[in-house]
């Protein structure tokens, strides 16, 4: 049990695995087996991350550290002081986000078998699928922040990747895609230029970008830990120690062992020592006090440096510490903008919706879009100490996430394409997460992050069925009028124009997908907060906190989230029954709708088992005192669960459940249901296929306003888009082309060049190099033209000058003696 | 001990030496060049017994079987270099043989 969390990097590496296969061997293998590769390593990677749950849950929530093997000093420059580690953080927050991605990305992987059959790139698209899990996993379980930026830009990427999969289609339809892929990266890079700013802030301002170091707890105040200190007679003796402490001066003596769990930890240390992670649990009894400031992590060190007066060196001015926490929060916000699609940068997730429908529901609905509210709710020491130090950051937060939910749900209103309306409605409960955040709920964000993931995974495959249907029975038709007509060339032309995904060419499906029809229905009241479904749950828990913050405590931002989203609310409502009505009641609109067939069980049984837990998914974190929950399960299981990795939980307010909040969220939502049934039901569409509100002569500029979807595009473009433009032509024909290429470069340069050029070849290099080289090669031609003369070719020649050589060397050696002679003889 | 003493064998080794060398600078023959260099070998063989039995010494004399074994190696080489000339080209007139003219 202890040593479970070093199963942790396997969560990564199956999909990883599982990706490399599909991406090198994919066109070997069956269609079959490669989808069968991409199930079973995202199936691997939940089951481990229920193992990952046990151990947590078994742990009292001690958060385990795991090195990988191999990725020991992942990023080291000794010289700077640079060293961050490849390090997994196995908490309840990262458990929980790895049991979302895991499960629902597991039956996304079942789905897309069906849902992606026969598609000539079907490896790759499950190669990509993989591959995005083990990046997004990569994201939840980091322990610092470049860790979570890897994932972060990987997950971006997989998404780019996704979006485009059908890039190469028939003309407009693939420039569509790969446009749509294109904004959606251009527009993420803004966000992740603010993640970046944080990041080196806080690099800068900590030292550090782990989060927690191995051995410090995040929450020393969690309700089970206190618990289990009183039980174990731990607190008692803590205060003991502190006084020994105290008394002798040495306070240091008594620090926390470090909790790593090291994978290359040999098993001679493990069983030395019992429980190799026995020091999580001695943790326990020292508190974070015990650390010096400079052993801390990023959120360890804001808590105890906020506050204090302390000033950043920046080198060539200094900054307040607070005010560099809010810088951080600030630029954090950015990228939490971008990559949860939140205003000003949302703008790339509706076009998003041009990727296949699993990457819809598994990327862009339930998990990638989530990474931003989970980066928050991990930071949430800052955005606390922020909140309580008297910063607005929190309500700059809470105003762009209530904006966001209450104008997404507007413009979701005035869609026809079935995908849009649901992506406007992601963009809109992401408003309500990042609102939540703001106000302080960080527990209630997860919360609806987690039954969020559940019910929108569910839409978005009910609408790919309803797709998939519509496509098959659009096919139908064609079949049956050819055969029926023969070949009817306006037929043709009129084939392309549809558009499978347009509600206003379906309705009736009800009686044709049955269970596409239930499923959906469930998801439809989960999403607009209908007792006893998730989404009443999770949206209650955060319109509660609200009402909390706002009536209770006099906070601003409480009254503007209270207020808003309840507006938001009864929008989503709204639109989710003008699409049930839309798609499933009433007649036929379309001979496709009218043969449109029901999916196979490939994809129906994804969408069952969504649909069971779209209904029990709300049960884990129940208020204290429901009415008739009360006494029969567990409250706030997931609250606590949560409050291991969450300081501000056990600091914040635990709230009983109050009727009248409830009430009057659920009130308002059946009203708008029975609004919008009023209005659709029985009715179809008005006459030249208008929505029934744009027909009505007061609601007419409003339903055109959303379906405008506000205009954001046509700002962006005339703001952003045409001056860039404007820009770069300018640029490009000015500056570059005139001024760089015709006068500088054509006149100066290249005519400078071609002087100088002129002047060193013909005088310097023909003359001088080349007659001082060529000079040397005739005199040395010459010398052996004249010795080679030498060379008679007679032997006797060479024997007489060998003889000759002889006599002389003979005459020098007696020479001396010669001398004496001639000296004596004379 | 001795009637002769060494000087006449310096003088007749001197003689032969002479012979040789005229021989071989002198002839055309390839074999009598060849002839020649073994006459300026034993000239030089002669000399050093000479000496050596002057000097009561026996180091000349063992020199002289090395010379004596070297050359009867050189005689087969260089005999055998003539046969095959001769093969090639019906003649042992050294002064044909310069192709090697610079």
């Amino acid at each position: 049990m202890e040593n479970l969390p070093l199963l942790v990097p396997l969560v990564i590496f199956a999909p990883a695995l599982g990706a490399a296969i599909n991406f090198f061997f994919g066109a070997r293998l069956e269609e079959k087996w490669s989808g069968y590769v991409g199930c079973f390593a995202s199936l691997f990677s939940f089951v481990i991350s229920l193992l990952l749950l046990t151990y947590v849950t078994g742990a009292n929530g001690a958060a385990a550290v795991v090195n990988p093997p191999f990725f020991d000093g992942w990023l080291r420059i000794e010289s700077v002081g640079l060293d961050i580690s490849w390090q997994q953080r196995v908490d309840s927050l990262s458990v929980t986000m790895m049991l979302v991605v895991t499960g629902v990305g597991s039956l996304i992987h079942l789905y897309a078998r069906g849902y992606m059959h026969g598609d000539k790139a079907y490896p790759r698209f499950f190669a990509y699928l993989n591959m995005f899990l083990a990046f997004m996993l990569t994201l939840v379980t980091a322990n610092n922040f470049l860790m979570l930026f890897v994932g972060w830009e990987g997950v971006g990427l997989c998404s780019f990747l996704l979006i485009g999969f059908w890039w190469d289609k028939k003309a407009p339809e693939g420039w569509k895609n790969s446009n749509a892929a294109r904004k959606a990266f251009v527009v993420n890079r803004i966000g992740d230029f603010g993640l970046l700013m944080a990041m080196f802030l806080i690099f800068w301002t900590f030292g550090t970008l782990d989060f927690y170091k191995a051995g410090e707890l995040p929450n020393t105040e969690a309700k089970y830990l206190v618990k289990w200190r009183e039980h174990n007679g731990l607190l008692a003796h803590v205060e003991d120690k502190d006084e020994e402490a105290k008394d002798s001066g040495q306070a240091k003596e008594y620090k926390c062992a470090p909790a790593t769990a090291e994978a290359h930890d040999d098993h001679a240390d493990a069983k030395s020592d019992a429980n190799p992670l026995a020091s999580d649990i001695r943790a326990l009894h020292c508190d974070n006090s015990r650390f010096e400031n400079d052993m801390l992590g990023v959120f360890g060190q804001t808590s105890a440096r906020f506050g204090q007066g302390e000033t950043v060196d920046f080198g060539g001015f200094q900054m307040a510490f607070d005010d560099v926490i809010v810088l951080i929060a600030l630029f954090m916000l950015l990228g939490v903008t971008g990559k949860s699609a939140q205003i000003p940068l949302f703008v790339w997730l509706p076009d998003a919706m041009a990727g296949p429908t699993p990457v819809s529901a598994l990327i862009h609905a339930a998990t990638m879009v989530t990474a931003g509210v989970f980066i928050l709710v991990r930071s949430n020491v800052m955005l606390w100490e922020l909140n309580h130090g008297g910063y607005v950051i929190g309500l700059v937060i809470t105003l762009v996430g209530a904006g966001t939910a209450l104008m997404a749900g507007y413009i979701a209103l005035g869609q026809w394409d079935i995908k849009r309306v649901l992506a406007y409605s992601t963009i809109s409960q992401l408003g309500f997460m990042v609102a939540a955040v703001g106000i302080g709920a960080y527990v209630a964000a997860m919360f609806h992050l987690v039954t969020h993931a559940v019910f929108k995974a569910l839409l978005f495959l009910g609408s790919g069925s309803v797709i998939h249907g519509v496509e098959h029975g659009h096919h139908h038709a064609r079949e049956h009028d050819r055969h029926g007509h023969g070949d009817d060339h306006a037929e043709h032309h009129d084939d392309e124009e549809f558009d499978p995904q347009d509600m206003r060419n379906m309705g009736g499906l009800r009686r044709r997908m049955p269970i596409t029809y239930l499923t959906y229905l469930v998801g439809t009241l989960a999403l607009a907060g209908i007792f006893p479904f998730a989404g009443f749950w999770s949206k209650d828990e955060i319109l509660a906190d609200a009402w909390h913050e706002g009536f209770e405590l006099n906070e601003l931002s409480g009254f503007i989230a209270f207020g808003v989203l309840l507006a938001a609310a009864a929008f989503t409502a709204f639109y989710m029954w003008r699409q049930i009505v839309l798609v499933f009641f009433d007649k036929p609109r379309s001979e496709a709708a009218r043969q449109a067939p029901e999916s196979n069980g490939a994809m129906l049984i994804p969408l069952l088992i969504l649909a069971f837990f779209s209904l029990f998914i709300g049960f884990i974190n129940v208020p204290k005192a429901t009415p008739l929950f009360d006494g029969i399960y567990h409250a706030y299981e997931f609250k606590y669960f949560l409050e291991h990795s969450l300081v501000s939980v056990s600091r914040g307010h635990s709230l009983d459940f109050n009727i009248l909040i409830a009430g009057v969220a659920l009130a308002l939502g059946i009203v708008s249901i029975m609004a919008a049934h009023r209005v659709y039901k029985g009715k179809g569409l008005a006459s030249d296929n208008r929505d029934q509100l744009e027909a009505g002569g007061a609601s007419a500029p409003l339903f055109r306003l959303a379906n405008a979807r506000l205009y954001w595009d046509e700002i962006y473009s005339a703001l952003i888009e045409q001056p860039f433009n404007r820009l770069s032509r300018f640029l490009a024909d000015r500056v570059d082309w005139d001024f760089l290429h015709d006068y500088f470069h054509d006149s100066l340069i290249k005519r400078g060049f071609d002087t100088i050029g002129e002047l060193l070849s013909r005088p310097f290099d023909l003359g001088i190099v080349d007659g001082a080289v060529n000079g040397l090669g005739i005199v040395v031609a010459r010398a052996a033209e004249w010795m080679r003369r030498s060379q008679t070719g007679y032997v006797r020649f060479y024997a007489v000058a060998l003889f000759i050589g002889v006599v002389a060397v003979i005459l020098l050696m007696i020479m001396p003696f010669i001398q004496i002679m001639l000296q004596s003889g004379a | 001990m001795n009637p002769i003493g060494t000087e006449p064998y310096v003088i007749l080794s001197m003689v032969l030496f002479l012979l040789g060398a005229l021989g071989v600078l002198m002839r055309r023959n390839a074999i009598l060049v060849f002839m020649s260099v073994e006459l300026m070998l034993n000239a030089a063989n002669l000399a050093l017994v000479a000496f050596a039995r002057e000097w009561g010494q026996v180091d000349g004399q063992v020199f002289v079987f090395f010379v004596m074994t070297v050359a009867a190696a050189e005689v087969a080489v260089g005999l055998a270099l003539i046969v095959n000339i001769f093969r090639e080209r019906r003649s042992i007139n050294i002064d044909d043989l310069q192709q090697m003219r610079g």
